[in-house]
């Protein structure tokens, strides 16, 4: 008869339990099962139906607080569709455009300033008790104030564009509700240079990191794994809008400028029993081998090129590391995030030039239709929202496919390669170990239920039971 | 003598109340200050290191482990205080309260349009908390001592009655920024 143990490890909070890792081992003490589990539901797609379509892209920010410009912006542009319109004017598409890059920019700082750097600045095995953003403060305090301003300056593009910071209003089927006047334009003008200066200095961080510790971090939670993301029509990365592509491993187009309306012919979600959270891949390969990867590295490695000309410089640096092919290194996420914020602030010193952002056509009208589908990249990667509305204006279909969702099985395999390369065999648990487990999700900027992952260290209680199930060593991280 | 003690928690919440309280900005740094942070999803620190002054919980409950939290909260904290509307009364998470959990259920693992499940599995494992039967808010559960509504409240007010609870002075908000959504 084999025996088997157990390892739990429960995030019991970095937002109360709503992720937890388990793990089996064998009698020799190898990993035999690792999983990922997402233990928080909340039913959004039923409890939507019945609701006036208008309300929709404010209701759905409530799935996340973290990054609910990507939700409202992409359920605004299902709703464009339900309203008849195909084209925004100028000046509201532009406007949405700087909300969305002042979000990336917002979203991007928070995760590399106060989640990982602490992972980075100390060490994986660093003592828990100063590897957190309250311990970079003290020790490092230019870098936290750096990150606390940018972050601000994000938060303020939202404001200016949304009306509030969080949970804004800005967007409204077929358009927008403001313009961005003079005075608001001249205060980001005001620290735009020094926005960009410090999103180099990032940027420096985390390429020197990663090439310094190339080879420690090559095998890192790392694995060959598919890649999807929007991309403009000439090949061109674009966080707002575009077409659907999907990339191999190793470069070879599985699908290219599909039109992202008819998603429903590529992409489908299996459900497994131990997660809250469904398991995306695409159609024509299966669910063995069909699912990919999106967020920073995949819109880095899907994309032709960056059309601002400080990040392709960064990109071009960043390929090269992977002699031009795709790079599947997990670790690289957050190498090619820095690269997403220096071209966000890009955007944004082009966007806040434009005039066009003064303008007052704001709505367009059409001809109602009956369903609509958004898609935009999220600070985490690819977000659809598909809505069916009736003729009373209620939602009466709703589905949502959030960007942490299509990373499920990438997580999963980042947890067993971790877990077989640094637990098999170890007779101990320690709380370097776990830390381990944390960092190789934490490279993904999880969303979990779309918000739970947020910030600090993810708490974990481990327990080791033998084959009957008694506790055999238990260690919780405090 | 030892600086005050706070703690946060995010129960069924969307993080956004948390978002607000960074959106103190600079303030942050003067927050370490004049407290300790204690358990919270912003450090390292995952289970209470001793009895706290402040604690500030984001969201109602919503499964069995929001309960367990909450209550050791109550436990843990002199002060508790329910920030944001889905803490005081479930808020949008809520809005599932109308309709049978079966039906949230089927929808997201067999109806939806994207969904392939030719076992028809609906997430069930023991790994998983329990739903609750709906979604309650915190007063529901423990005694909560002030509540700040709002989805989120403003950074402003965060601060305004952090500031005013740590000094023990009653709160004096300017009329302007009392508006709530
Ligand atoms: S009150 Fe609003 S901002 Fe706060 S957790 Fe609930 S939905 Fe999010």
């Amino acid at each position: 008869m084999s025996t088997t143990k157990k390892v739990i490890i429960e995030p019991v909070t970095r937002v109360e339990g709503h992720g937890k890792v388990s793990i089996l081992l064998d009698e020799n003490n190898k990993v035999s099962q690792a999983r990922f589990h997402i233990v928080e539901f909340r039913g959004f797609e039923r409890f939507i139906q019945g609701r006036p379509y208008w309300e929709v892209p404010v209701l759905v920010q409530r799935l996340c607080g973290i990054c609910p410009v990507s939700h409202h912006l992409a359920a605004a542009k299902a709703m464009d569709k339900i309203v008849g319109v195909d084209k925004l004017t100028p000046t509201a598409e532009k406007m949405r455009r700087l909300m969305h890059y002042g979000q990336m920019f917002q979203s991007h700082v928070l995760h590399f300033f106060h989640l990982c750097s602490p992972d980075l600045l100390f060490g994986f095995d660093a003592d828990p008790m100063i590897r957190n953003i309250i311990g970079v403060a003290k020790k490092y305090p230019e870098l936290a104030v750096q990150g606390v301003m940018m972050r601000k300056y994000g938060q303020e593009i939202i404001k200016a564009t949304a009306g509030k910071k969080i949970h804004g209003t800005g967007a409204i089927p077929g358009g927008i509700n403001k313009n961005l006047s003079i005075a608001e334009r001249d205060v980001f003008l005001k620290d735009l240079n020094q926005m960009v200066e410090w999103s180099r200095g990032a940027l420096k961080i985390a390429k020197n990191y990663t090439v310094e510790n190339l080879e420690k971090i090559k095998p890192f939670g790392s694995f060959d794994s598919n890649h999807l993301s929007l991309i403009r029509q000439d090949g061109a990365m674009d966080l707002y809008h575009g077409n659907l592509r999907a990339i191999t491993a190793t470069g070879e187009k599985i699908f290219d400028q599909v039109d992202y309306s008819k998603y429903l012919d590529y992409i489908v979600e299996g459900v497994k029993s131990w997660s809250y959270m469904k398991f995306p891949f695409i159609k024509s390969i299966g669910p063995e081998k069909g699912w990919y990867r999106v967020g920073p590295l995949a819109r880095i490695n899907t994309c032709d090129f960056i059309d601002t000309p400080e990040a392709e410089a960064a990109r071009k640096e960043f390929m090269a590391v992977t002699n031009g092919k795709p790079n599947n290194i997990t670790m690289a996420y957050h190498w090619a995030r820095m690269i997403e914020l220096l071209h966000s602030i890009e955007k944004i010193k082009e966007l806040l030039n434009d005039k066009d952002l003064q303008g007052t056509d704001l709505v367009v009208k059409g001809h109602r239709r009956e369903e609509g589908v958004g898609l935009i990249e999220a600070p985490r990667g690819t977000l659809f929202h598909h809505y069916k509305v009736n003729e009373n204006d209620q939602v009466v279909m709703a589905n949502l496919i959030v960007s942490t969702t299509h990373n499920n099985e990438p997580m999963n395999s980042a947890v067993r390669k971790v877990a077989q390369d640094h637990i098999s065999g170890v007779p101990k648990i320690t709380e370097g170990l776990l830390n381990h487990i944390e960092v190789a999700i934490r490279a993904y900027d999880p969303c979990l239920s779309c918000a739970t992952h947020a910030m600090g260290q993810m708490p974990l209680k481990v327990t080791l039971y033998d084959y009957q199930g008694g506790v055999i060593d238990m260690k919780i991280k405090e | 003598m030892a600086k005050p003690k706070i703690a946060t928690a995010s129960l069924a919440g969307c993080f956004g109340c948390h978002m607000s309280i960074l959106d103190i900005d600079e303030r942050i740094l003067q927050l370490i200050e004049i407290v300790d942070f204690d358990k919270s999803p912003i450090d390292d620190i995952k289970k209470f290191t001793g009895q706290c002054a402040v604690g500030l919980i984001e969201g109602g409950c919503a499964n069995e482990e929001n309960v367990h939290v909450l209550q050791d909260f109550r436990r843990h904290c002199d002060i508790l205080i329910a920030v944001g509307d889905c803490a005081i009364n479930g808020d949008i998470p809520a809005l599932r309260n109308n309709i049978p959990l079966k039906e949230c259920l089927d929808e997201a693992y067999l109806n939806g349009p994207s969904v392939f499940n030719p076992e028809k599995i609906i997430p069930n494992d023991k790994e998983l908390p329990l739903c609750l039967d709906r979604v309650y808010p915190c007063s529901e559960v423990v005694k909560i001592d002030y509540s700040l509504p709002g989805c989120p409240p403003n950074a402003e007010i965060i601060w305004q009655a952090l500031v005013a609870i740590l000094n023990n002075k009653p709160l004096d908000l300017p009329y302007e920024i009392i508006k709530y959504d």
